[in-house]
């Protein structure tokens, strides 16, 4: 299917950027890699008269890993975090979640923040984002101003931003030398959207697991932190860990049924998920 | 009309009686239209407004379908709710076939092929590759507030032989024999052929069960893949083994259409034509939808007359220009189509040795021709290229003798006669791991012999077999229109209805048995639905033989992690 037709800008500068959207309010639409955008587009689900492609706009990209954080540009792709040797030690949740997106050429144009700001309760980064507790770096005209991940999903598709804000980049506290991340979804096809994921980070301790963290994608509106099962799982050695999280899991957890798969199933899904993911984090 | 169909002749008709044109004026023309599958044998509303309003406005129309219309307009296929039963002895020798399908079409049966076509397939083909005395078939037809459905690639096949072999595994486990060990027991026997013996009135000229089991049987090495599926369930790993035979129906006589009164040709012509240059010209009433078909009409006129392949061009798809024919489905083009070109290629090969003798003052019976050029029959030595027997033909005819006539076009045309279908045969495996938590199902990998008679182009009838049964697994593991309680369909695009990708194919092994039917020169018989018609049979089958030891059972398609979760109770 084709859009309906669209004006197309491309500032090289936030301020210019901030100009147009501010000038267009609501007929402008900021584009990044057009992964999501564009298609709905071509769906006719939304039809922008402006486009501001801010790919343009420098500084916006890139991946910086200093000793306590990590932060990554909103422009930075999909493919560049999976590809990163300095990302992948410090934090392994990233690349491991990375290869469950689309596929090569989307991850190549698809963006970091693009995937935030879009939403999708499905998508790999909001889980990621929201166990690791990271911060989005938000820009306005009149400045910056940082919000929580796990603050920042407000419900389907919506978020905290405000019309005329953009995301820059993200922060992400390290979680520290010796935790380990496991990151498993289940989809139909390579490269769908999952039907269930969950993104899991423990810090291991002799035997048993601490600081367990575990998010989950396709489960609800949003991505949904499990603070019941982390709570169960807490201190426990991994397979006491994941047998106690997985009972308490039904009070974190209220998935509704997608196109192909019911309620239940998925419920049933999210606890053997959270079973392997626990399990993987043992030392 | 330029038109994106795979039955152009019979467009025309339509197009004329219902427009009140006269035929003659009528001229549709398709060109490689691409991936068809039988979804463009149909006549469809929106084309025939688009040609109306052509009529009335005087002026040329375009219309093209975005994919959501496609995906609503577009014929859909495949419901049916059977039950089938089926009786054996003991000792295990299928005895009969019981069969109830309740098919539901949509709200009108699709003009001018019918909707019923479907349902009937299933009701006259299952149980089909075994012997058996007593069949009983019942079919309802309903209709619905969903979209049509109609003819879909192996139309009613995946269907039929799914059923049947889900049923045939099902006895054999009743009775505790191997699965493959009850097929060999109930395969027709090759030598039993023409085959007549049905009660439901199928007639068979040969066909090759047999060494198509035993082949499947070494190529994927059954009984190491059944002692390595024993050893993994006892570390938990849940692997499945699924067989499936099958028949096709391909070549059709005009019993599918012509004799239920539809306009639709059962015959399809091949005109060949010798240019001056020495190039070859094939026009054909089969259309090509990226199946390969003028690629073997080249080759099958190339070698008929002479040529090297550089030589021929192939013109197909366009009423204005090509013989009278049927158009692609029911795996006709080569059988039909290419006996057609073949006996114009040899008619037009002992014309052109006519003009040869006539240029050479030779006698014709020790010419040849070989390579562009007419040669000595004895001595291979090149006597005159075709180029120059052309210029003379058509530019100097008056240095031939007197009264002579060269005939350098020849049109044949073919049409089965001795049995109203040629019926293929094959066998394919299955090989797939369940995961009991997840309900999923991986594929790992698939076996296919087939016997298409003739094998034209080993490379085309290996990637038909291919495609057609990524098309099966399909069908088997992912495609389904969803429709909400009020009748919207409600994964109409290409993110919400799942076709197999390659990121979920297993290795794909395909062999061949040839038994070329004897109703044709050629001897080929169809390839186009072979996959499609067994891959979904076999992976149920693969599913529930991994399901067996857990007491689960699959049997809705496609099997989806929900379904196989329900059947194993988790949910
Ligand atoms: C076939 C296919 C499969 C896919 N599968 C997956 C998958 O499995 N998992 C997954 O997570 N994603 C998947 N995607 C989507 C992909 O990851 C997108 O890249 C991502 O969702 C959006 O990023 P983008 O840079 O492409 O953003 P765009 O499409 O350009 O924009 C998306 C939305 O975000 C807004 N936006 C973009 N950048 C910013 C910013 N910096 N600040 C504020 N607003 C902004 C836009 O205005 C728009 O509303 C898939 C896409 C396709 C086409």
């Amino acid at each position: 299917m084709k859009p309906p037709s669209f004006a197309y800008a491309r500032p090289g500068s936030l301020a210019e950027a901030f100009d147009l959207l501010e000038r267009h309010g609501e007929d402008a639409k900021v584009l990044a890699g057009g992964q999501s955008l564009i298609a709905t587009l071509n769906m006719r689900l939304s039809s922008p008269a402006l486009l501001v492609d801010i790919t343009a706009v420098p500084g916006l990209a890139g991946i910086a890993v200093a000793k306590d954080k990590a932060r990554i540009g909103a422009l930075t792709t999909h493919r560049a975090i999976e590809r990163s040797a300095e990302l992948g030690a410090a934090l392994p949740l990233l690349a491991q979640a990375a290869r469950h997106i689309g596929h090569v050429a989307i991850r190549n144009l698809g963006t970091f923040g693009g995937s935030l700001a879009m939403a999708d309760p499905a998508a790999e980064w909001p889980a990621c984002c929201v166990a690791l507790d990271a911060e989005l770096v938000v820009a306005r005209r009149a400045g910056e101003r940082r919000v929580r991940a796990r603050e920042f999903f407000k419900g389907l598709y919506e978020t905290d931003l405000a019309p005329g804000e953009l995301v820059t980049a993200v922060e992400i506290p390290l979680p520290g030398r010796g935790h380990r991340a496991s990151f498993i979804e289940l989809a139909r096809r390579v490269g769908d959207y999952a039907i269930v994921g969950v993104a899991a980070l423990a810090r291991p301790k002799g035997e048993t697991l601490e600081d367990v963290r575990l998010a989950y994608l396709g489960v609800g509106p949003t991505p949904a932190l499990a603070p019941h099962a982390m709570a169960a799982a807490e201190g426990k050695p991994a397979a006491g860990a994941a047998a106690a999280a997985q009972a308490a899991l039904d009070r974190d957890l209220k998935p509704a049924a997608d196109l192909h798969t019911s309620a239940a199933a998925k419920m049933h899904l999210a606890r053997v998920l959270t079973g392997r993911a626990l399990r993987a984090l043992a030392p | 009309m330029y038109h994106s169909t795979q039955a152009p002749h019979m467009m025309q008709d339509v197009f004329a009686r219902h427009l009140g044109i006269p035929e003659a004026n009528v001229r549709v023309v398709c060109k490689d239209v691409g991936g068809s599958f039988g979804i463009k044998v149909h006549v469809y509303a929106d084309e025939m407004a688009t040609a109306a309003i052509s009529v009335m406005l005087r002026r040329p129309v375009k219309f093209v379908a975005d994919r959501l219309e496609s995906f609503l307009t577009d014929i859909h296929a495949r419901e049916h709710d059977v039950t089938v039963r089926l009786a054996c002895t003991k000792a295990g020798d299928i005895v009969g076939f019981d069969l109830d399908d309740l098919t539901a079409i949509g709200p009108y049966s699709v003009y001018p092929r019918t909707s019923g076509i479907e349902g009937n397939q299933v009701v006259n083909l299952t149980g089909g590759p075994y012997r058996h005395k007593h069949y009983r078939a019942k079919m309802h037809v309903v209709f619905t507030n969903k979209n049509v459905t109609c003819q879909y690639r192996a139309v009613g096949h995946p269907i039929a032989m799914a059923l049947t072999e889900a049923i045939v595994d099902r006895a054999a486990a009743e009775i505790g024999m191997d699965p493959a060990e009850f097929r060999r027991r109930n395969l027709i026997p090759d030598d039993a052929y023409p085959y007549t013996a049905f009660p439901s009135g199928l007639k068979f000229e040969r066909l090759s069960h047999h060494q198509c089991l035993d082949k499947l049987l070494a190529l994927m090495d059954y009984r190491r893949l059944r002692a390595e599926q024993a050893a993994l369930r006892k570390q938990g790993v849940h692997r499945g083994i699924g067989l499936a035979a099958m028949i096709e129906v391909t070549n059709p006589s005009p019993a599918f259409y012509g004799v239920g009164g539809a306009r639709i040709s059962a015959q399809d012509g091949a005109t060949l034509r010798l240019e001056p240059t020495g190039m070859l010209t094939v026009m054909c009433g089969v259309t090509e939808q990226g199946q390969g078909t003028d690629g073997i009409f080249a080759q099958i006129a190339a070698s008929a007359v002479g040529l090297t392949l550089d030589k021929v061009r192939v013109i197909t798809g366009d009423t204005g220009v090509t013989p009278y024919g049927g158009g692609t489905w029911a795996s006709r083009g080569a059988g039909i189509g290419g006996e057609a070109v073949l006996q114009a290629g040899r008619a037009l090969r002992s014309n052109i040795l006519d003009v040869a003798a006539a240029i050479l003052s030779a006698d014709k019976a020790a010419l040849d021709i070989v390579g562009n050029e007419v040669v000595s029959r004895l001595t291979l030595e090149s006597k005159l290229p075709l180029a120059e027997l052309g210029r003379v033909a058509y530019f100097r005819p008056d240095t031939l003798p007197p009264k002579f006539q060269s005939e350098l076009t020849v049109t044949r045309h073919y049409t089965p006669r001795e049995y109203p279908f040629t019926f293929t045969n094959g066998i394919q495996a299955s090989l797939v791991e369940v995961d009991p938590d997840t309900g999923f199902v991986k594929l790992l990998k698939h076996w296919c012999v087939e016997d298409c008679g003739t094998v034209i182009n080993p490379m085309l009838v290996d990637e038909q077999i291919r495609g057609g049964i990524v098309q099966g697994i399909g069908a088997a593991l992912f495609e389904e229109c969803l429709y909400g309680p009020d009748g919207q369909l409600l994964n109409g695009n290409m993110a919400d209805y799942l076709v197999p990708m390659c990121g979920e194919m297993p290795d794909i092994v395909v062999a061949h048995v040839e038994t070329p039917t004897k109703q044709s020169a050629l001897g080929a018989k169809g390839v186009g639905e072979a996959g499609t018609a067994g891959a979904p049979g076999a992976v149920m089958n693969a599913i529930n033989d991994a399901l067996a030891p857990l007491g689960a059972r699959v049997t809705a398609q496609p099997a989806t992690p929900d379904r196989v979760l329900k059947a194993l109770g988790k949910v």
